[in-house]
């Protein structure tokens, strides 16, 4: 039954997405508000596949969608506007960039972990900052959006919203199939019992690593995407904040969830949107509910679908990402 | 003479000024159970933890199968088929019992670099799995949530684990520690069907369970191994009654 709840609301969320431009969401603002809710939330899925899978923490997410939207600006700059090149690239340059810095910091754990994710996510952007044929500071304006085949098929509204959706259900399943596979089935023994993986003969590094540089591209393949969506890249999108904003995406929609790192995306950002034209100083009410969410949220929204109708016998909140419904 | 399956060469281990391992040498045969026996603080998990590989030694070597392993990693010799089973539980909590066990069959069955194909529906995985669990007595509880079982069920469970690495030496840890006087009957059973098929290193602080499984004993007093011998050496020996079995005594 839970199984099949798993399921059917994020189906539900997806369909909604899709239906939205046809039932009236359709304004120009509509649009940028959804594709930046869905771009966000692929980004927060893949980092959802760190914490919730892997039990990874990283506070330098960010680094990887920004590497992926300058390598937009990069190659924009260069002359090369082709998706087919773009899209690849860029996932191959998070995923590198993933690789490299994971190398590192997977050496680490716990708090360790989460401050040397944010010092490498802070040097590349500084880094960023400091690229003066991109702008620097002041980033990089795309006169065009990306290209597909020669049509300028991004530019149309519809079919961009679409795009998006493609790419966010796509994150969804792939990063689903991974946590089911064996791969997964490693990460999440040693996220849950590192001493028992190492046991039976897994020792966690590799199996981390290589889930970190999957998670970095496809944060990278996000990361093109916000290029696009905004037609304008600058080091604002790899701040730390940023990367503060993914991660509490992934724990207020649950972590134990992948989709629930969507759940999370639509309504920081939607919430974020409607609270800024209710309210001038809208962020004295953002924070409240935010931590009001943390409280009582334990499990995050996807949790509120699959309440328990008894709580767990220990009364201990459910560990990050265990589900293993045989 | 059967060629030794584990062999501890003058293992040593100090925490600062204190000697946990002291010269330590001794064998396991293949298909016997060497029991170690010894005081509470005497060094027997310290032990423990250099031959599974948690632990350096500071001297010393380690030889399983022929083979110096004294260097490699915990993961390379669990793949080298040396199993062990902890003090303390170790279990994964959030999966059933069946992916506890599929996990430690995936080891051994092929690159665990596989990302797209489910492992729940791995046919190969769960039938190993299954069958270690019919062998621990688990059969009927592979749905169960491993958090979720007794004592005793996990103990269980960790053999069953243990098992499905296809090992060839078995380190146990105090398979018997915290079990209830039914689950250790159970326990001491399962064990005395295991043995034969597999070196077991034993450490239990259970004399009843000792004895009736052992077939050699090295008591550990300080560090240092007083003696090693059969069940009957054990129990004359004198310096073992004082050092070890008389304080049992008064306890």
């Amino acid at each position: 039954m839970r199984a099949r709840l798993r399921l059917i609301l994020p189906l539900v969320v997806l369909a909604a997405l899709a239906a939205a431009p046809f039932l009236g969401f359709d304004s120009s603002f509509a649009y940028t508000v959804l594709s930046r809710a869905m771009i966000l939330g692929m980004g927060a899925v893949s980092l959802s596949l760190l914490v919730g899978g892997a039990g990874l923490v990283s506070m330098g997410h960010a680094a990887m969608l920004g590497v992926g939207a300058y390598a937009v600006a990069s190659l924009d700059a260069a002359g090369v506007t082709d998706a087919l090149i773009v899209f690849p690239v860029a996932a191959l340059a998070a995923g590198l960039f993933a690789l490299l810095t994971g190398a590192v910091s997977l050496r680490t754990s716990g708090v360790h972990f989460i401050m040397i994710t944010l010092a490498f996510g802070q040097m590349a952007f500084f880094t960023a900052s400091s690229l003066s044929a991109l702008g620097g500071d002041d980033g990089y304006t795309l006169y065009g959006r990306t290209e597909w085949l020669g049509t300028r098929l991004l530019e149309n509204r519809l079919a961009f919203h679409f795009i998006c959706l493609a790419l966010l259900a796509g994150t969804w399943l792939l990063c689903s199939a991974l946590l089911d596979s064996r791969f997964g089935r490693v990460l999440r023994a040693s996220k849950e019992n590192a001493l028992r993986a190492q046991a039976v003969g897994f020792p966690p590094y590799p199996y981390r690593l290589v889930a970190y540089t999957l998670a970095g591209a496809i944060c990278g393949v996000a990361g093109a995407l916000l290029a696009n969506a905004t037609e304008f890249v600058s080091p604002a999108t790899l701040a730390w904040g940023r990367s503060g904003e993914l991660l509490f995406m992934v724990i207020l929609g649950g972590a134990g969830q992948l989709y629930g790192a969507i759940l999370g995306a639509l309504a920081i950002v939607l919430l974020e949107e409607w609270l800024s034209h209710l309210l001038e100083y809208w962020r004295l009410a953002f924070g409240p509910l935010l931590i009001l969410s943390v409280l009582f949220l334990r499990n995050g929204l996807a949790g509120i679908t699959a309440m328990p109708k008894r709580r767990r016998p220990s009364g201990k909140p459910a560990a990050l990402g265990q589900e293993a419904d045989a | 003479m059967l060629e030794a399956l584990l062999e501890l060469r003058g293992l040593r281990k100090r925490f600062g000024g204190l000697t946990v391992t002291d010269d330590v040498s001794l064998t396991v045969l293949p298909g016997e159970i060497h029991a170690v026996i010894g005081p509470n603080g005497a060094g027997k998990t310290t032990l423990i933890h250099q031959i599974s590989g948690t632990l350096q030694p500071d001297k010393g070597a380690v030889i399983f199968a022929g083979q110096d392993v004294t260097g490699w990693s915990f993961p390379r010799r669990a793949k080298a088929g040396l199993a062990r089973s902890f003090q303390i539980t170790c279990i994964v909590p959030g999966f059933t019992a069946l992916e506890n066990v599929a996990l430690a069959v995936q080891a051994r069955s092929g690159s665990s670099f596989r990302f797209l194909r489910p492992a729940r529906s791995e046919a190969a995985l769960n039938a190993a799995a299954h069958a270690a669990l019919d062998s621990v007595g688990l059969g009927q509880r592979a749905g169960v949530m491993a958090g979720s079982m007794s004592h005793g069920e996990k103990r269980q469970l960790e053999l069953a684990v243990a098992l499905a690495t296809e090992p060839r030496l078995m380190l146990l840890d105090e398979p018997l520690a915290g079990a209830g006087p039914e689950e250790t009957e159970r326990l001491i059973a399962l064990l005395r069907s295991l043995r034969q098929r597999y070196g077991i290193l034993l450490v239990e602080h259970d004399m009843q369970a000792v004895f009736a499984l052992a077939d050699r004993i090295s008591v550990l007093v300080y560090g240092r191994v007083v003696v090693t011998g059969t069940v009957e050496e054990i129990r004359a020996h004198p310096e073992v009654r004082s050092a070890y079995l008389g304080e049992d005594e008064m306890a």
